[in-house]
């Protein structure tokens, strides 16, 4: 019993990060319909940003966490103003490859010499592990973090989804674009801030990740991507509380399989649940059904 | 109009590119037709060219660095002291970036462009593996550096060979170590069930420890490229284990360990030749302390004294067992080539390795059938920072 307690801990924690990285893939899908996989490359950023401050600049971690997610949302906005913003009204496999374009673009600037290098980075340890032992189950102070941030940020989106002004110019545009600008709201801005937020939660999970896992390469961000994709789309794409618990329920998935099916499997097992998901619910757990405009 | 024009200049675009890929194939094949007389044109020359396949950079680059650096070493020795058969010899590097997609380019590249005589190299036995038919196809010799999976020269044929010893062994090794010197019967493994090195030496592992009379008691596989461990070591933690074997590379084995902290898991962790780097102990920190695991040599030992002054000398950093190999991979395959008395001929080239039982660099060289090297190992233990020598165990 204790032992699946203490899955189910690893599990969370594991899809805390999802859950950050989810969001934003969910919040761009929501606004301009685009699923942007670049996505999962700021986040490897954020990582790489997060070394640099701890290394470079000898930030402590809250403001490791802050130069990571600002240097996230100047990114995340500029590749939206160069890359998507001409494309905006192009079909959307144009839009979509422009997307895996940045990708490979970003992974492989990382690569040269001139910034990180291809060689495999240590993340330094901001502070020192500790660990807490409640009963049998045994927490540290890693993953306390990482699932508090995760909260925390939850909590302060969604406040500004649900009662600012910005919110809800967000969520006029993302209902209907078109009617949203009628009504005087400037939506190339909105969606510069939605792209700002969610690289910087994806920025926000790079440090995390840095902190869990100490070994930065430029690939690392295609796997946590790929399972934040299918949490985003689990929990129903569009939708941001949906994000989060998709992101949790994919870190339990993935842990639970590990261990009482097969630990070969459980990336296997992890993808299926977006078929799955695809064939009984395509909406996702949260997803409302909506008709397609003709 | 003007859409139409546009469509007009893609679709030019798009078909100068596929004419001009196709060209480029077609010229590739010409040039895979006439490497049969490419033997001719290589006796004219005046230097003897040796290609290198090394993980210089991506997962394990400070082994990369460290076989690099090793060679560089003996080359310039070897040159120094007037060359093999008067000739000096040329080093070509190439990295595979350690993945087993990049290893096969690179060894064609070395052949077909660079027409050297014999390729030293690689590390991860899947590049070794992927390189194998490639280096048998056009009869040139290969000596793997770091690549200890069985298969590489089972499979490879007559003209590979290699510096290291191989998974079985260290893998029953490592269980002979842990049976009779750590003195523990309960052990658990994990392994990268991506990796033909973490499989072939886990499995010889198990079979060892079992014999013994020792029990698996937990069997984690996990996939290449995860960071997350703490759910196989929370199973680990209740499976009574006394004993961690982790054979994969060091930027796992730091993580691994790192973790096994995180989760409170007391246990003793043992590894393999992989570990070999200086990077176990960044990534791992004080959490890699106290491991041992199987090795190729141990710097400290006295025998290597020589060859540590002037390693430290050339780079103003200390040797890994890496740099070792790749050292003696060269004086290896000098000695042959002085032995058959040609750079070029590969054929004669081989037959001189399998008589070869003389000193290559460090220590004495003779190969099995196989082409693995009769060879001990030697367990090392991590102890503040630094890998100490603890025992020397004999093959067989």
């Amino acid at each position: 019993m204790e032992t699946l307690l203490q899955q189910i801990i690893n599990g969370i924690c594991q899809g805390s990060v999802y859950a950050l990285i989810a969001i934003g893939y969910t919040m761009v899908y929501g606004i301009i319909k685009l699923i942007n996989f670049a996505h999962c490359d700021i986040y490897m950023i954020g990582a790489y940003a997060g070394y640099f401050a701890v290394c470079t600049l000898r930030f402590g971690f809250t403001g490791t966490l802050l130069f990571a997610m600002a240097a996230c949302a100047v990114l995340g906005v500029t590749i939206e103003r160069i890359a998507y913003k001409p494309l905006r009204n192009s079909p959307k496999v144009t839009l979509f490859i422009t997307t895996m374009g940045v990708e490979l673009l970003l992974q492989n600037l990382i690569k040269t010499d001139f910034l990180a290098g291809p060689n495999t980075l240590a993340f330094p340890e901001i502070f020192a592990l500790e660990t807490y032992k409640f009963g049998d189950v045994i927490i540290s102070n890693y993953q306390i973090i990482s699932v508090l941030t995760t909260i925390v940020l939850s909590i302060l989106l969604q406040l500004l989804v649900k009662k600012t002004k910005v919110g809800r110019a967000m969520r006029a545009t993302s209902f209907d674009r078109d009617a949203a600008a009628l009504m005087g709201i400037n939506t190339n801005k909105v969606i510069s801030i939605t792209f700002a937020i969610g690289s910087a939660l994806a920025g926000t999970a790079g440090v995390i990740v840095g902190l869990l896992y100490p070994k930065l390469t430029p690939a690392m961000g295609v796997m946590p991507g790929l399972k934040s994709f299918v949490a985003a789309v689990l929990g129903g794409i569009g939708v941001i509380p949906g994000a989060m618990v998709g992101g949790v329920l994919m870190g339990l998935i993935e842990t639970l399989s590990k261990v009482y099916i097969s630990s070969g499997f459980s990336d296997a097992i992890s993808f299926s649940v977006l078929i799955i998901i695809l064939l009984v619910k395509p909406t996702g757990l949260f997803g409302k059904n909506t008709r397609e405009k003709v | 109009m003007k859409k139409n024009l546009r469509r007009v200049v893609a679709t030019v675009g798009a078909m100068a590119l596929c004419a001009s890929c196709f060209a480029g194939c077609s010229e590739e094949s010409a040039v895979e037709t006439s490497t049969t007389s490419d033997a001719a044109v290589a006796e004219e020359s005046d230097t003897v060219s040796m290609g290198f396949v090394l993980p210089l950079t991506g997962s394990v680059p400070n082994i990369g660095a460290a076989m690099q650096n090793g060679a560089q070493l003996a080359i310039d020795e070897i040159n120094a002291a007037g060359g093999v058969l008067g000739k000096q010899i040329e080093p070509i590097f190439e990295d595979d970036e350690n993945k087993p997609a990049t290893a096969p380019n690179a060894i064609t590249k070395l052949i077909e462009q660079n027409k050297v005589d014999v390729v030293l190299g690689t590390y991860a036995s899947s590049c070794s593996m992927a390189m194998t038919s490639i280096a048998a196809d056009s009869e040139t010799l290969m000596i793997s550096i770091g690549s200890t999976n069985s298969k590489v020269t089972e499979e490879g044929g007559d003209y590979i060979f290699r510096a290291c010893f191989i998974d079985p062994l260290q893998g029953s090794v490592g269980a002979q170590f842990a049976y009779e010197d750590m003195g523990v019967t309960k052990v658990a493994m994990l392994y990268d069930v991506g990796k033909d090195y973490c499989v072939g030496i886990s499995s010889t592992f198990s079979e060892t420890f079992t014999s013994l009379g020792g029990e698996i008691v937990y069997e984690g596989k996990y996939n290449t490229g995860d960071t997350d461990f703490k759910s196989y070591l929370t199973e680990i933690k209740n499976s009574g284990a006394e004993v961690l074997y982790v054979p994969d590379d060091y930027d796992v084995v730091g993580l691994v360990a790192k973790q096994v902290k995180e989760i409170g898991l007391e246990i003793e962790m043992l590894g393999s030749d992989s570990w070999s780097s200086p990077d176990l102990i960044s990534i791992g920190g004080d959490a890699v302390e106290g491991s041992y695991f199987t090795d190729h040599v141990s710097i400290k030992s006295d025998a290597l004294a020589g060859f540590v002054d002037a390693y430290t000398t050339a780079f103003g950093e200390d040797p890994s067992s890496f740099s070792v190999l790749a050292y003696d991979a060269v004086y290896i395959a000098a000695a042959a080539m002085t032995n058959a008395g040609t750079s070029t001929d590969d054929a004669a080239i081989v037959a001189a390795m399998n008589e070869l039982d003389e000193v290559c660099g460090t220590t004495n060289y003779k190969f099995d059938e196989l082409g693995d090297p009769i060879k001990n190992v030697i367990i090392n233990q991590v102890v503040d920072g630094a890998f100490e020598f603890v025992t020397e165990i004999a093959a067989g």
